[in-house]
């Protein structure tokens, strides 16, 4: 048997192979024309964003002078953990992404909690909270400078019609934890920022079906208890993802503070962030620009926001598995 | 919204019991948000109109005593504003066109076209995603003045804001969800009749994907419109008269009088104002489609 089906192949098989030859330069041209309509987002995505990724690490690790370029092992990283505004700036992030979370991230899941219980005026509502989000950032930022000046700004005066002490807001010079100048970037920032937050948190309260919280009613829960039992569980995720995007967010604060203090970076540095420092380090007129530094605090933000946005991606797909039905 | 399944916390009857703290909870909601949030543009639109001695006046006036339209036909010119709205509108209506043909492109092969090692891109597409833009800055900025194999240096030329708009993984991933919904029976259908995959996309996959083009597209124009790092380092480091309104404005900020920067700040944030106002059912709803489900 096996010899006969051997010795029958060759006569059957020469039309099959031109056919199975066809379909394989059919399936190459198929495949041609699927890289053709790929190529040109690959191009981009190499160059100017594969490429830096790789290029960043492999900066950290050099030293160039004169338009020489030598390894120099972990001298940058070496570098940078010895300057003190690295220090500084690591923990003014820090202080403004707590107190944009405190801020930033409690307000928007109490206002959109509100809104979802409104039966008029959702939809302007709505629109206000997002006004913001879409003004030019100078605009909105160089407002909120004039509004912060000490002499002639809006708070000072309405402070000082309510008798109270005023402020020298961004420009205070204390640097302390909280100090006021990153309170007040935190107030500009959250006004710029939060509508987002809170429409997708109003999207995710809508999606809770309406039969739970009369269950919940049924068993005589009160409206606190129903926000701790139903409310936010429901929106677990939603809030989990939200705190994760916000953390990687606000880690990149650098426009906020850039502007506020006309480019410079707070009194005694109390507004200086990670990435204002990499500015610093690579481009300031000042001084000689270095990249290699500003790389090697890079690849440090980097790692300390991969960790986050890792988490981030990892929930998405928990969300996507689970809104979609299962094939 | 009586409907017991469309309900939400409260339920509508006891709405009904406490119809006056409702009002209350209602008015305040309105009257608060309405200053803190159209509060602000107020201000940014009156007091352009001011002089500049009453801009800087102990204490500030709440409506201008003396209306200075003039204020913001001076800040036009000493700001330069046509010259910063013709730019940034190049910059973001040519970053759009480059984001939808490469983008769709990719994404309709990455969803229908499958090549080989399809899945390798996109996943190294996706990774990009999980650095963000600001950490690569440095590294960006040098391969842009001098781009690897081609030792082309784009600092200056537009293509320095379009070409890196184009690497947006979110925006691949979003289309191709999109496209990966289209029913196979409709692109089968397209096939037999021997359309070729341009032809497919052209008349079969594009008409159908509207909306989430109409998503894409607004928030590309709007990620160009509202940067400020990037275009600082590339255009305006490079010339100043290539700048974007956001560094155009910061810039002219240490050296013209308040009143003009608030009324060319003002000036600059009608054109998303107006931007918003129209298309706001879309940005609204394509925020929760995108961020959400994205």
């Amino acid at each position: 048997m096996a010899d006969l089906a051997t010795l029958r192949k060759p006569a059957a098989l020469s039309p099959a192979r031109s056919r199975a030859g066809d379909r394989l330069a059919a399936r190459a041209r198929r495949n041609a024309s699927a890289h053709g309509f790929l190529i040109g987002a690959v191009i981009c995505f190499a160059f100017f964003s594969w490429y830096p990724i790789c290029r960043e690490i492999v900066m950290s690790f050099q030293k160039s002078s004169l338009g020489v370029t030598s390894w120099t092992g972990l001298a940058n990283y070496e570098r940078i953990f010895h300057d003190p505004t690295f220090w500084t700036a690591w923990k003014n992030t820090l202080e403004f992404t707590v107190l944009a979370l405190i801020i930033g991230y409690a307000v928007p899941f109490f206002v959109a909690i509100l809104l979802n219980e409104l039966r008029h005026a959702k939809g302007y509502l709505r629109c206000l909270v997002y006004l913001p989000v879409m003004l030019p950032p100078t605009s909105a930022l160089l407002l909120f400078a004039y509004f912060y000046d000490p002499t002639y700004g809006l708070f000072n005066d309405i402070l000082r019609h309510l008798h109270l002490p005023v402020s020298q807001w961004v420009q205070s010079p204390g640097t302390g934890l909280p100090s006021m100048a990153m309170i007040s970037v935190v107030i500009a920032a959250t006004w710029m920022n939060m509508g987002g937050a809170t429409l997708i948190y109003l999207a995710a309260l809508q999606n809770i079906p309406g039969e739970l919280y009369e269950a919940a009613e049924l068993d005589g829960a009160g409206l606190l208890r129903k926000i701790r039992h139903v409310t936010i569980p429901q929106t677990r995720l939603v809030l989990s993802m939200l705190l994760l995007l916000q953390i990687v967010a606000t880690m990149q604060m650098f426009v906020e503070a850039f502007i506020l203090t006309n480019g410079g970076a707070g009194v005694n540095n109390n507004t200086l962030s990670v990435v204002n420092l990499i500015y610093q380090y690579a481009f300031a007129l000042s001084g000689a620009s270095n990249y290699n530094s500003a790389s090697a605090l890079g690849v440090v933000l980097m790692l300390v926001l991969a960790v986050f946005s890792g988490g981030y991606l990892w929930l998405t797909r928990q969300t996507d598995r689970l809104s979609r039905p299962p094939s | 919204m009586a409907d017991s399944t469309d309900r939400s916390l409260i339920s509508s009857a006891q709405l009904n019991r406490h119809r006056i703290a409702y009002r209350v909870v209602l008015t305040l909601m309105v009257v608060i948000f309405t200053l803190v949030f159209i509060g602000p543009l107020y201000f940014l639109f009156a007091d352009g109109l001011k002089s500049t001695q009453e801009a800087v006046q102990v204490p500030p006036t709440i409506i201008p005593a003396h209306v200075h339209p003039g204020s913001y036909t001076a800040a036009w010119s000493r700001v330069g504003l046509g010259r910063l709205l013709v730019n940034t509108l190049y910059y973001a209506f040519g970053a759009l066109a480059l984001q939808l043909v490469f983008d769709v492109a990719a994404a309709y092969s990455l969803s229908r076209l499958r090549p080989v090692l399809g899945n390798v891109i996109f996943a190294l597409m996706l990774a990009t995603l999980m650095i963000p833009a600001t950490v690569l800055v440095v590294p960006q900025y040098v391969t842009v003045s001098d781009l690897p194999l081609l030792h082309l240096n784009l600092i200056g030329s537009p293509e320095a804001i379009w070409l890196p708009s184009v690497a947006n993984a979110f925006n691949i991933f979003l289309l191709k969800r999109f496209f990966d919904s289209i029913p196979g029976d409709l692109l089968a259908a397209a096939a037999i009749d021997g359309a070729s995959p341009l032809r497919t996309l052209r008349s079969v996959v594009l008409p159908i994907s509207r909306p989430i083009i109409g998503v894409v597209s607004i928030f590309s124009l709007v990620a160009v419109w509202k940067d400020f790092l990037w275009p600082l380092l590339v255009e305006y480091g490079y010339n100043p008269s290539r700048e974007t309104l956001n560094v155009g404005i910061f810039e002219a900020g240490s050296t013209t009088p308040q009143n003009l920067i608030l009324a060319a700040s003002a000036m600059a944030a009608v054109p998303t104002l107006v931007f918003f106002l129209v298309f706001q059912r879309n940005i609204l709803s394509g925020l929760t489609a995108g961020s959400l489900k994205g």
